[in-house]
């Protein structure tokens, strides 16, 4: 039966339709500089990625979860494959040369695969998790999915950009979680991780392996699931130190530059700065749509992509971004309520990962921008320029969208 | 039971909603303190971003002579200069620039060294820049990030060499001056006044600069100009009129025998107001606007004749003859003498004082001579007696009370101080006590031996001849205090004396100078400073009308031999101020004595020669003007 579009969650097609409004409004405020770029025409591109998204949207839409599950194993290998061939002919984006993260072919820049991969992971997940009844209890089963999220992981991290691998792992936590996994199992799946960070400090490392020890005598896994534990963690708290010189300096100077902005302000601090610079002078009610000085003057970094919401706290002040961020939150309720009520396990999941995706990119970008995270360039949905990322939210939409009719078929009154 | 069993799932639902507004409500707070709280530093900072202050500078206030002409005077200028930036694309923009404002590879690094001192201003690349160099450079305007070409008034001296020591120049404010309380409120860059007038009064003529904000990109360039209400204009400087007659002081230049070093300096006697005053050889001060040539700079402190010194104030001189109206005066005042007095030694060409023989100027000698007599002979074995008459303790006491051991205070900066005993015991340090006799009594009478005068001071003594007997500071704009000096004279003595001058220049040693046509009587003195390394210095000071005096011009020429060549530069000078016909006197044959007073003897077996003797000699270079700067050349100023 095919889904009439007037039976559409409305909600979500409100708030998506808000945001993308609010976000092309940005973009194109972003290229009124004064002394004109590319960027000012920018937002014509954008509106067309907007269209070709819509369409995109309302084809997902009419795509059935079972089809997309039979799909799905197809969609995973196509992206793991894209990711390779990335790796190999990839192109530096326009900012970091050495970053392997575009695809061309034929000088025809082709997107960014990354994005399409964290889709395909999502869907891979959701069928592994969705096919075991049971969620997982030890750590042998989250070998396997651990598997499917790490090879894109690699691949990505390969190019190297570490924020969008990041992702990954934030998807893989998200959706283990909304698949049943106890906190403690993720918690100790995660801690080497911890370990990794806190190897940078002895104390605080001590401290850590003290406490891991007494959850896992607390906890009682299975004897060789704590061990494994303890000798990740060691092995992590060892290694660290090595893993940081193999990072590029462009990583090392934005961990940095998150632990102390002002080190060196023309340098490695400059983009949280000025971001940070451009979004306090807005004040309560801002320079004005358009009025920003600091992106007027190009002081404000990438102002169309990473550092888009800047141009929001600085020109629409602190009552924009509440209205930015009321909306995203929305958005992410929205979404939770429709893996709610999903009809099946496998679209419940699909529609949890894509809200663990965007939770993702929303908190990352808006964070770093006011240095709160540390800056990784991912980008904000529905405001950053860039097609592939838009295409990757509206298919998002498009099969929360076809989740969301699917439950209301089968008996979901509508709030 | 599946995992995905609705009560399990509700769980979850509301772990995941607590995370979202758990998230949310992090970034809002994060928000709220970078939006509200934190509003005014990131508004300031965001100020401070775009935002570079541009200094407006003030035009200096003009000069004016006492008829309102100019002396100094500003004309329109450019200045180039850069915005402020990281020292990479400074370096680059100037490399570009350098080929354009004529700047090398040494010139860059001042212009960094600059921008580093004070690196949130502009940076001045070309102070004065001509027209054509500032065309060629608005041309080219968007290859050169942060260009910044704005006009800023020149100062301009028209009559360039002829005031150049009245006026002095101005120059770049230095590091070390920046570090004076006077100099305090100055932006590097600034100009100040180096010399003369304009360092003299710099703090009213500076005014105060003005700033203007314009508003650049991330990259540099100049968008545009910051809103209007935030540019402060610069408050020009006052203009100072000073008591120089300008027509008067032209005409002292261009008389000035030409070649020749030396000074005149004219004033009123009544109100101690300069109305000229010239040294030579002089400078171009318009040369030292917008930064001196180096090579320039260098041949004015090679060259012998020390062209930035002011001779008037910043040499000392023996005063020769000149000095005996200080000793008549002296005598008088003590009751010794009266004009008609003769001494008991008739001048028969010299004087035996213990076992040494004194000359007079006059081998043939003069005879028995009034006092009157004596100052128009400028007969030295008169004074010889008269000195030790007045005797060395008030001699040194008289002389030390009228002056001529201290600065006039004439408004202008690097004054010397006259070099004269304090009192006898500068005797006893120098030849050790019981060392010396009365016979340097003889030496000062005829303003040899331990004196050296300035001019100015030499001017300001006979000012008070010329006027009721009071000092009046000499001064160009304001006087300084009082100082409380008098001869103490009777007028009927003051005037006496005057006649005795008039005599001078009627019948005695300035005969021929004198009187044009017999409109005016000049009174005056001359002198011949001895001068161990060369012809002797003359001296003339003179005033006029000698009954009621309304000038005293005093002058003197280096290496001119003898007072007499300068009287008539003298009576010139009075003749074309008081408008007498100067033409006249210009034909006038010069027909002169000799003056020479003698030699400076040796006073005592063993004492060391004449010329360790403080004998001074012309100018000390060496010596003079430390607070003035000139030591080192200023920076140039680019």
């Amino acid at each position: 039966m095919r889904p009439p579009l007037r039976e559409i969650d409305k909600p979500l097609v409100g708030v998506v339709v808000a945001l993308a409004a609010y976000g092309l409004a940005t973009l194109y405020s972003a290229g009124q500089t004064d002394a004109s770029t590319f960027v000012t025409t920018l937002w014509h591109k954008q509106l067309v990625w907007l269209a070709i998204g819509a369409v995109a949207a309302v084809l997902m839409f009419r795509v059935s979860p079972r089809l997309l599950e039979w799909a799905t194993p197809y969609a995973y290998t196509v992206g793991v494959v894209v990711l390779l061939f990335t790796l190999v002919l990839g192109r530096g984006a326009a900012s970091v040369a050495t970053e392997r993260s575009w695809l061309s072919i034929a000088g025809l820049r082709l997107g960014e695969p990354s994005e399409l991969a964290k889709l395909a992971v999502i869907l891979m997940l959701a069928r592994w998790l969705a096919a075991r009844r049971e969620a997982p209890v030890t750590l042998r089963e989250l070998v396997a999915p651990g598997a499917l999220v790490a090879v894109p992981f690699l691949l990505v991290a390969l190019q190297p950009d570490l924020g969008s691998a990041l992702v990954f792992i934030s998807i893989l936590f998200a959706m283990l979680f909304w698949a049943g996994t106890k906190p403690q199992l993720l918690l100790l799946l995660g801690s080497p991780v911890i370990g990794l960070v806190l190897a940078f400090s002895t104390v605080a490392w001590g401290l850590w392996i003290v406490v891991l020890v007494g959850l896992l005598v607390w906890w009682r896994p299975y004897v060789w699931e704590g061990f494994s534990v303890m000798l990740a963690n060691v092995v992590m708290g060892v290694i660290a130190v090595p893993f940081w010189r193999r990072l590029a300096p462009y990583q090392q100077n934005r961990l940095l530059a998150f632990l102390n902005p002002q080190e060196d302000p023309r340098a490695t601090g400059w983009h949280v700065i000025q971001s940070k610079i451009a979004i306090g002078s807005g004040g309560l009610l801002g320079h004005g749509f358009t009025h920003g000085p600091q992106k007027r003057l190009a002081f404000l970094p990438a102002q169309f992509t990473d550092f888009i919401f800047a141009v929001v706290g600085e020109e629409l002040g602190f009552v924009g971004v509440l209205v930015a961020l009321a909306l995203f939150a929305a958005l992410l309720l929205i979404l939770l309520r429709i893996a709610r009520r999903a009809t099946d396990a496998y679209s419940s999941l699909c529609v949890f990962g894509v809200t663990g995706l965007v939770f993702t990119h929303i908190v990352e970008n808006v964070g770093m921008t006011v240095n709160v995270l540390p800056i990784t360039g991912i980008p904000l949905p529905f405001f950053s320029y860039g097609g592939s990322f838009l295409l990757v939210c509206s298919v998002a939409v498009g099969i929360a969208l076809r989740v969301a009719w699917e439950s209301r078929q089968s008996g979901y009154a509508v709030l | 039971m599946t995992s995905f069993h609705p009560h399990l799932l509700d769980r979850r639902l509301r772990w995941a909603r607590a995370i979202v507004w758990g998230a949310v409500a992090v970034l809002v707070i994060a928000f709220f303190r970078a939006q509200i709280l934190e509003h005014s530093k990131y508004e300031l900072q965001s100020e401070t971003n775009r935002l570079r202050p541009i200094p407006l500078p003030a035009p200096r206030g003009i000069i004016t002579d006492r008829n309102g002409k100019l002396l100094a005077d500003n004309v329109p200028g450019y200045t180039v200069s850069l915005l402020p930036g990281n020292e990479d694309s400074l370096r680059a923009t100037l490399t570009r620039i350098a080929p354009l404002v004529k700047l090398d590879a040494a010139g860059i690094e001042r212009v960094l060294a600059r921008a580093r001192r004070a690196p949130y201003l502009p940076v001045t690349v070309l102070p004065g820049a001509r027209f054509e160099v500032v065309s060629m450079l608005e041309e080219r305007r968007l290859i050169f990030p942060g260009l910044l070409i704005q006009p800023e008034p020149k100062r301009a001296y028209p009559d360039s060499a002829m005031i150049a020591h009245l006026v002095g120049y101005v120059g770049e404010v230095t590091e070390a001056e920046r570090g004076q309380r006077r100099y305090a409120g100055i932006r590097l860059g600034g100009l100040v006044g180096k010399d003369g007038l304009e360092r003299a009064y710099d703090d009213s003529l500076r005014g105060a600069d003005g700033v203007r904000f314009v508003e650049v990109s991330a990259l540099g360039h100049v968008v545009r100009e910051a809103t209007r209400s935030s540019t402060l204009l610069p408050v020009p400087g006052r203009p100072l009129h000073t008591t120089i007659d300008l027509d008067l002081q032209r005409y002292v230049a261009e008389i000035f025998p030409a070649g020749h070093r030396g000074a005149v300096l004219a004033m009123n006697p009544n109100t101690g107001e300069i109305l000229a005053l010239y040294s030579a050889p002089g400078y171009d001060p318009n040369a030292f606007v917008g930064g001196v040539d180096p090579d320039y700079w260098r041949r004015l402190n090679a060259s012998e004749a020390h062209p930035l010194f002011d001779r008037t104030i910043q040499a000392r001189y023996p005063p020769g003859s000149t000095w005996k109206l200080a000793i008549a005066a002296m005598a008088l005042r003590r009751g010794l003498v009266t004009l008609r007095t003769r001494m008991p030694i008739p001048c028969r060409g010299g004087l035996q004082y213990g076992n040494r023989y004194f000359h007079c100027w006059s081998p043939q000698g003069h005879g028995s001579l009034t006092l009157t007599e004596a100052i128009a002979q400028s007969c030295d074995v008169y004074f010889y007696q008269l000195g030790l008459k007045i005797g060395l303790t008030s001699l040194l006491e008289d002389a030390n009370s009228w002056g001529f051991r201290s600065r006039t205070g004439i408004d202008l900066p690097g004054e010397i101080t006259p070099e004269f005993p304090p009192g006898t015991e500068y005797y006893d340090r120098y030849y050790g006590p019981r060392r010396w006799t009365a016979a340097v009594t003889l030496n000062l009478a005829i303003g040899q031996g331990e004196n050296a005068q300035t001019l100015v001071n030499m001017v300001r003594f006979y000012q008070m001849l010329a006027s009721d007997g009071r000092a009046r500071p000499p001064y160009l704009v304001h006087p300084s205090s009082a100082s409380g000096v008098s001869l103490n004279l009777a007028s009927d003595q003051l005037a006496a004396l005057r006649q005795a001058m008039i005599s001078v220049v009627e019948q005695g040693t300035a005969r021929g100078a004198a009187r044009f046509g017999g409109a005016i009587a000049i009174a005056g003195k001359t002198g011949t400073a001895q001068n161990p390394h060369g012809p002797d210095h003359g001296w003339f000071i003179g005033f006029a009308p000698a009954e009621k005096p309304e000038i005293v011009v005093g002058a003197i020429v280096e290496f001119a031999r003898e007072g007499p060549y300068v009287a008539p530069l003298v009576t010139r000078v009075i003749g074309r101020y008081l408008g007498v016909d100067t033409t006249v006197a210009s034909n006038v044959r010069i027909v002169l004595p000799a003056d020479t007073a003698p030699h400076a003897i040796q006073l005592l077996p063993g004492v060391p020669s004449e010329d360790s003797l403080e004998i001074p000699d012309t100018v000390r270079v060496d010596s003079v003007r430390p607070d003035t700067g000139h030591a080192a050349p200023p920076p140039r100023n680019r």
